[in-house]
């Protein structure tokens, strides 16, 4: 294999030990990790889905009988590597809390109502220019038991799958402005600012529909592959 | 966001966070959420898929010994003749229906369950092959990023030859590698402590 996927780049993701967020403390790995060469196993990477995502999957207000409670936003952007390549026929799936803050999964169990017309889980597949586009509601920030009185930002939950399994990206959605930014472990997780701020949409008017919905832009990027073929790397 | 609209080169990649507890619904959703399309669940292999069927299971534990509940696993592996379904293989059948890939969640006992089967050995640097394994992602609450790590056959004499394995501490080797029980494999993945499961930096 000539593919070279870059190292340097993971240092934006947040270390997996991060005490604030309690939960970190008991699942963090204490052993160093090994580091191995990548082979044609971690080169590759799963290309499915294609044939089940339904264009009604991108319109999650759209999903039920009737019309979801609060405020309709198109959250749109684009799926792009660290070298700013497109990442065209990529799975985009999507889950987020409703307009007043509660998941729907049977877990959440927090005081605030749930929505009859309104699931929170979406998917997309990126067009040739990497571009996504979903329909639904802002999600409403919601408590959790991390310290006292601690409260998550607005968020919407995204999964993306690049060209290998090395490209895989787990990651949440910000919006601009939010006063719990300060107070939010998981966010601040992030050591590096400009990295966190990666994770924060931009309010575009473009975006917004008259009369229907705002609109915020939010593009993803993916680990990328170096630009030149090199010779496997053996660094052991 | 830092890139802008005609294109160019971004800062940096995007961070990881956590999938949250709250994943299922959109990721595992099962038959529990009828309004969320099927997704892809533990079962990759399907009754016609050639090779020698096996479950792969285990439970995920976190370092107090407890299970954890809320993880998922993916997993991505070869077909029984050890080629991948992606066009970077260069062997790969366009014939072949077998993706390699599945996702599971983890039950109340912190139980992960796949039915797939045996890839075949691959690739491996340096012109060599690698033992057969199975690649495998980690998520979970309390997880600000994937682990990466593999699963291997503990009946495969070409353990003792594989080039990543080789890379392990003896000693932690066998966290790696996963008991035969007819054609049931079992492994556990401890995320810390006593027997922490190796993960890889990719």
């Amino acid at each position: 294999m000539a593919l070279v996927l870059p190292r340097g780049s993971t240092a934006a993701h947040p270390p997996s030990l991060h005490p604030a967020y309690t939960s970190t403390v008991l699942r963090a790995p204490q052993q160093p990790l090994v580091l191995v060469p990548h082979t044609l196993t971690e080169l590759t990477g799963p290309v499915y889905g294609h044939g089940k995502v339904r264009d009604s999957d991108a319109d999650l207000t759209a999903q039920h009988a009737g019309e979801p409670l609060g405020e309709r936003i198109i959250v749109s952007g684009r799926v792009l590597d660290e070298d700013g390549r497109p990442v065209p026929n990529a799975l985009v799936e999507l889950w987020q809390a409703n307009s007043a803050g509660r998941y729907v999964h049977v877990r959440d169990q927090h005081p605030a109502p749930l929505d009859p017309n309104f699931t929170g889980a979406g998917r997309y597949l990126t067009a040739e220019d990497g571009r996504y586009r979903f329909t639904t509601v802002r999600p409403g920030a919601y408590p959790w038991r991390n310290h006292h009185n601690a409260w998550r930002p607005a968020h919407i939950h995204f999964s993306v799958f690049g060209p290998t399994f090395l490209s895989r990206l787990v990651t949440q959605m910000y919006f601009p402005g939010d006063p719990l930014f300060p107070y939010d472990p998981i966010f601040n997780g992030i050591p590096d600012a400009k990295a966190r701020e990666r994770l924060i949409a931009r309010f575009d008017l473009e975006t917004t529909q008259p009369e229907w919905a705002l609109g915020y832009q939010f593009d993803i990027v993916l680990r990328g592959r170096e630009a030149t073929p090199t010779e496997e790397p053996h660094e052991h | 966001m830092s890139t802008d609209s005609a294109g160019g080169r971004p800062e940096g990649i995007s961070p990881s966070q956590t999938v949250g507890p709250f994943f299922h619904y959109g990721l595992t959703p099962g038959k529990a959420y009828s309004h969320v399309p099927v997704s892809v669940d533990g079962q990759v292999a399907e009754p016609g898929t050639p090779g020698e069927k096996i479950v792969l299971t285990g439970r995920v534990i976190d370092g107090a010994g407890e299970p954890v509940p809320d993880a998922m696993l993916e997993i991505w592996q070869a077909d029984a003749d050890g080629r991948y379904a992606h066009p970077n293989d260069g062997r790969a059948r366009q014939s072949n229906s077998f993706m390699g890939f599945g996702r599971s969640d983890t039950d109340a006992q912190g139980t992960y369950r796949f039915v797939t089967v045996r890839p075949g050995r691959v690739p491996g640097p340096g012109g060599g092959e690698q033992a057969p394994h199975i690649l495998v992602a980690v998520f979970g609450r309390g997880m600000l990023k994937q682990l990466f790590t593999r699963v291997y056959f503990e009946d495969e004499a070409s353990n003792a030859e594989d080039p990543i394995l080789a890379l392990v501490p003896e000693a932690r080797r066998g966290t790696l590698i996963a008991r035969k029980n007819g054609h049931t494999f079992t492994l556990d993945i401890r995320l810390q402590g006593e027997g922490e499961t190796v993960f890889f930096d990719v």
